[in-house]
Parts: C-alpha cells; structure tokens; sequence
C-alpha cells in the first residue's frame, strides 16, 4: 500500500514538475533585445518598401480577420470561432489609444515572430504566429512600414470571450511550451529556389496549416498530419487534405488548375466556396502567378506518392438498386440538370461538373451538404468578377431529399461513394447557424 | 444574367416573381437603388439573414449592382392580392396610417416617401405593394428592434419605431390587401420633400 501511495506521489510530482517546465519554457521564450533582428529606428518609408508590404498583407491575409463585418477595413472586431471560446481580432489601424500607433517596429516584430504584444503580455493562437514567425525580418519590417500607412480608426479592442483556464497568460504559455517555438524558414538546399519560395509562403504568411492541419484536444497541430485535412471548429465546413489526391492535393499535372483556382476561385472541377472563398476574394487572387506556381510547387505530391487515399469506397449493389436514389435521380432531374447537366459534365466556368468530381466523392461530406442547403457563389474576383451561384435549397428539400440527391450524384455517371443519410444533413444544417 | 442570378430564385421566385402566398419579397421592378443598397446591407451586416449574406460575402459593389439593375429591369405583371384576412376596423385603420399618418403623433404617411400610388419612389424608396403581408410584418418589426438598418440617417427606422404592434398589424393588413395600380413602376419626384432625411438617398447622391 505504502509503495502504491509513494509510486503515485512520484508521478504526480513529476507531472507538477513537467507542467512548470512547459510554462516555463512557453514564458520564457524572450523578447530579444531591441537591435537584435530588426532595427528599431524609425527609417522614412520608401513607397516600395510600402507596396511591398500591401501585397504581403495580401499574402498574410490580414485584412479577413481584422476587419469585422460590415466594420472599417484593419479595425479589427470579428469574432473567430474556437473550441475554447471566442476571440476578437485586434485594431491594426495606426491610431493610438484604440490601435498600433504607438508601437515600434520592434514591438510588430515581438508579435510576429514570438506571439507577444507590446506589453510583454502572450498573445492568443488565434493570431497565427505559429506560422507568422518563419516571417523573416525583412518582411516584417515592409509589413510593418505598410501598417504604418493605414489611417487611424478609433474602436477599442473587444475582449476575448474564452472560457478558463484559456484565458489565462499560464494557459498560453503552457500551450506554446507544448506547441510554439519561433522559428524562421528554413531553405531546404536540395530543393529548388522556386519550391523554397512556396514553402516559405505555405508556411509562413499564407498560414494555410491554420485551416488545413488537425488539430488535437488542445488546438495543436498533431504531428505526422500536416495538410491532412480538418473539421473547422464550430463553423460546419471541412478544410480538405492538401495532401491527398482524392480531396484537394494536387500533382504535377494538377498544379496550374490549382493556381488558376487560386488565382480565379474557379478550376476546371472546382469551385471555391465557404471559408475558402474568402482566402480567394481577399488574399489568393492578389499573389503573383509566380508565387502561385511557387506554392504549387511545394504543395504537389511527387509523383510516386500514393494516389487517392481517401476516396470513398462505393455502396453494396443493392443500395444502388434501392429506393432512395430512385428519387434523387428525379430531384436531380428537377433540380439540378438545368445546369449540372444530364451527365453530371457542368459547364466550365460557370457550373463544376459532378461526375468525377472529388469534392462530391470525399469521405468527408460537411462541405457537399453545406453546399446544397446553403447554396453559394464563388467569390468576385479579378479573372472571375461575375461569378455564377448555386441557390440554396434548405427551403425548397426536406433533409430527406437532399440525402437522396446527394446519394445519387455520388452514385451516378461512374461516381461511387457510400450514401449520405438524411442525419449528415440535418447535422449539416444544424452546423450552418 | 438569368443564369448567373438562378441562385435568387430559389427562393425568390423565376425572375425574381415571388408572390404574396409565401414569405419572400418580389423583386422584379423594384427600383434599382433600393435593390443595390439591400445587397449591401445584406452584405456588411446591416439586414441579417444568413442565407443572403453568405450567397453576396464575396460578390464585389459592381457586380451587386449588375444584378440590382437586372431585376429592376423586369416587367412581369403582378398577381392579385390576396383578400384580407382581419376585420374592416384594423383595414381603415391601416389605411389612414398608410394614406394620412397620424399628425398628432407626428408620424409621417406612408405615402409621404413611398408615393400616393405606394410604388416607390425612383430609383432608392421601394414601393409596398404586391408584398407577402408576414414580409410586411417582420420587415416593420426588425426596423424596431434594430435587426434591420439602413445607411445612416436611418428614416425608416425612425418611422417603424413610432409604431406600435397594432399600428404593424393595420399597416400591413391593408397594404397586402391593396392591388397595383395600372402603371406599377416607381415615381421619378414627389409632390412634396421627404419628411426625414435618408441615408440610403443621400448615399445615392453622394455616390
């Protein structure tokens, strides 16, 4: 008995000990000095150096998230959806009692690279320095010098609603212990120029993981599952696997469909909706082609790697037989022909073609659910200005008939994937709102 | 354009024709401006229905104000109105609010913005008839409770706020009981100026 007590004091002991290490090191990770890697003096902005920080801000996608609906662009407001609560972005405007005013180019650089704010205090993951810290100095510095030039909004800064212990400076630190160390890209020399330049993107500013990485219980990345795909908390929609063949991962052959999706929001099989619709409208179609082709680069599989993992294995014959898809294929008909066509081919451009489509075949299901209930358009955008839509159809089909629809689109013109059933649809519904 | 608006007519109706059986409103011939400022606010916030503002978060001012003009631009003939479903005390109520407002409290006529005709007032005000009269009524209460706004100053709110439940409910009995006149296009001028200032008009001339 005795050795059972003094067995577990010892463990837990060393869990205590373990703990304070983790804050330890998550604290510790200290605000260099202020010449270290970014000059503090305040140089004249060149207009280049101004420019060249407009389009990294693109790159950042910084204007998404700090700016609210409806709200003055980089004023900061909007709520981002967690697991652990609710987190508003910050004022980035350069006024100084309500935004950056008063901050220094050292002080942009400890949030950036090491997730600090001015005041010492650890800043939320919701901001992405996870990825911002690969940021190199000079890019920081032209961000920054950018920054500078927004005109200065007056709204204060709303406060986090996070639930405890999240909210607390020694929960952060004990998550960036586990999870965070600042860290620069590093040029991987066997690569080409080209394929270093996409990662240093992918990676850094571009923070694509944020989406498209899992998670686990404590919102870290999980290890060995880069790109692999995730359910985006609380918001209903799937970011697909950038990795895998049969969700968004592209190859060789692929990899000029996915700049002009990126470019455009429209391929030749796909259409860009939901969260990523606003990575397109408001970041993706400003980049180069070149660091477009650049993040392909690095993205795309090598050619040996395996193909379509997770495309889902097709029903039983007796399912295709069966009832249901009887009906979907009149709803189909009804619904859907006029402008997916009989064949399930699309139009290109307008309508994506279903048939062959992974985005319909996926294991996953949330966003072809979503899709069909909450309709969408694909964003304006430069190559794109006058997209077409697809309407919503949460008012016109019971969850019923958009299982059945649904079933049949998977299983029709040489498509096969298990059905959907009336319950992923009214979880989908549920998830929109 | 039909095609690249058939995202509308799923609940709007074929171009944009809802008829007063159901919920949503018509759009087809409603003035141009109005149409594009409804966009907007569906877009940044101002009105809130989820499925409005997530097919129009991505869409740009000129392509939102491409598919205003669309609709605007049809002519489809209305159907009838449906007969009314309250008592004739509520109706003469409803139309004297509509027709005469109620000095005393200093509440303007409907008429006063939307014209005598009630079809609107070319190209922002839109007109009030051959709308379901549930649409009426939510659209009267939101303005009170602030879930739907217009550009600021808002006029409309400040008139919706005047009213009470009874006042909604006359109004928009009456209203939905009302049919188009012959000629159901918008007015280009008003007999007299606007009691309230209008930020969705004044946008327009400032723009």
């Amino acid at each position: 008995m005795r050795r059972w007590l003094w067995g577990g004091g010892l463990v837990l002991g060393l869990g205590v000990i373990l703990f304070a290490v983790l804050i330890w090191m998550g604290w510790r990770q200290a605000p260099e000095s202020a010449s270290a890697a970014v000059g503090a003096s305040a140089q004249a902005l060149s207009a280049d150096q101004v420019s060249r920080g407009a389009y990294l801000a693109k790159v950042g996608n910084c204007m998404a998230c700090h700016t609210a609906q409806g709200g003055e662009p980089y004023a900061g407001g909007r709520p981002i959806e967690t697991p652990f609560g609710r987190v508003y972005s910050s004022n980035l405007t350069s006024d100084p009692e309500t935004g950056l005013g008063r901050w220094t180019e050292y002080d942009f650089w400890q949030a950036l690279h090491h997730g600090r704010s001015r005041d010492g205090r650890l800043l939320n993951p919701a901001f992405p320095y996870v990825e911002y810290s690969r940021v190199t100095p000079e890019d920081a510095r032209d961000l920054w010098a950018f920054l500078r030039t927004l005109s200065p909004v007056v709204r204060e800064n709303t406060a986090h609603e996070l639930a405890w212990p999240y909210r607390t400076q020694w929960a952060l630190a004990f998550w960036r212990g586990l999870y965070f160390r600042p860290a620069v890209w590093q040029t991987e020399p066997d690569q080409s120029p080209q394929w270093n330049r996409g990662g240093y993107l992918v990676q850094g500013l571009g923070h694509c993981a944020a989406c498209h990485t899992p998670r686990d219980a404590l919102g870290g990345y999980r290890l060995g599952a880069e790109f692999g795909g995730y359910h985006l908390p609380g918001q209903g929609w799937y970011a697909p696997s950038l990795k895998d063949l049969g969700q968004a991962g592209l190859d060789a052959a692929g990899r000029e469909d996915w700049v002009r999706v990126l470019k455009s929001g429209v391929g030749a099989a796909a259409v860009v909706t939901g969260p990523m619709a606003e990575v397109v409208s408001q970041s993706t179609q400003y980049l180069s082609l070149e660091d477009l082709r650049a993040m392909a680069s690095y993205l795309a599989s090598p050619s040996d790697a395996p193909g379509r993992a997770s495309v889902a294995e097709g029903p039983r014959g007796a399912v295709v037989s069966a009832g249901p898809l009887g009906v979907g294929a009149q709803l189909y008909e009804r619904h859907c022909s006029s402008c997916h066509g009989e064949q399930g081919r699309g139009v290109l451009g307008a309508y994506p073609p279903l048939a062959g489509n992974r985005a319909v075949l996926m294991v996953q299901t949330d966003n072809l659910v979503r899709i069909v209930l909450e309709g969408g358009y694909a964003p304006s955008t430069a190559d794109n200005p006058r997209p077409h839509g697809m309407p919503p159809f949460r008012l016109v089909l019971r969850d019923d008939e958009v299982a059945a629809v649904l079933s049949y689109v998977r299983n029709a013109w040489g498509n096969s994937a298990p059905p959907i059933v009336p319950l992923d649809v009214l979880r989908g519904g549920a998830a929109a709102h | 354009m039909a095609a690249r608006v058939q995202a509308c007519t799923a609940c709007h109706g074929r171009e944009g024709r809802a008829t007063p059986d159901g919920y949503f409103p018509r759009l087809a011939g409603k003035p141009q401006a109005y149409l594009y400022h409804q966009l907007l606010n569906f877009r940044e916030g101002r009105r809130r229905y989820p499925l409005m503002s997530g097919l129009l978060e991505h869409l740009s001012d000129a392509y939102l104000a491409e598919m205003a003009s669309y609709f605007a631009s049809l002519e489809i003939p209305y159907p009838p109105p449906r007969p009314p479903v309250v008592d004739s005390v509520l109706l003469e109520r409803g139309r004297r609010l509509v027709q005469q407002g109620d000095v005393g409290r200093g509440l303007p006529a409907c008429v006063q913005c939307h014209g005598s005709a009630m079809t609107g007032l070319s190209p922002a005000v839109p007109g009030l008839l051959g709308l379901p009269r549930d649409y009426l009524n939510s659209q009267l209460g939101a303005w009170q409770t602030g879930q739907r706004r217009a550009q600021s100053p808002d006029c409309m709110a400040r008139v919706a706020r005047m009213l009470s439940a009874d006042d909604v409910s006359a109004v928009s009995a009456w209203l939905a009981s009302q049919a188009l006149p012959p000629n159901p296009r918008a007015v280009k001028s008003l007999p007299q100026p606007l009691p309230f200032k209008c930020g969705g008009l004044i946008a327009r001339e400032g723009s």
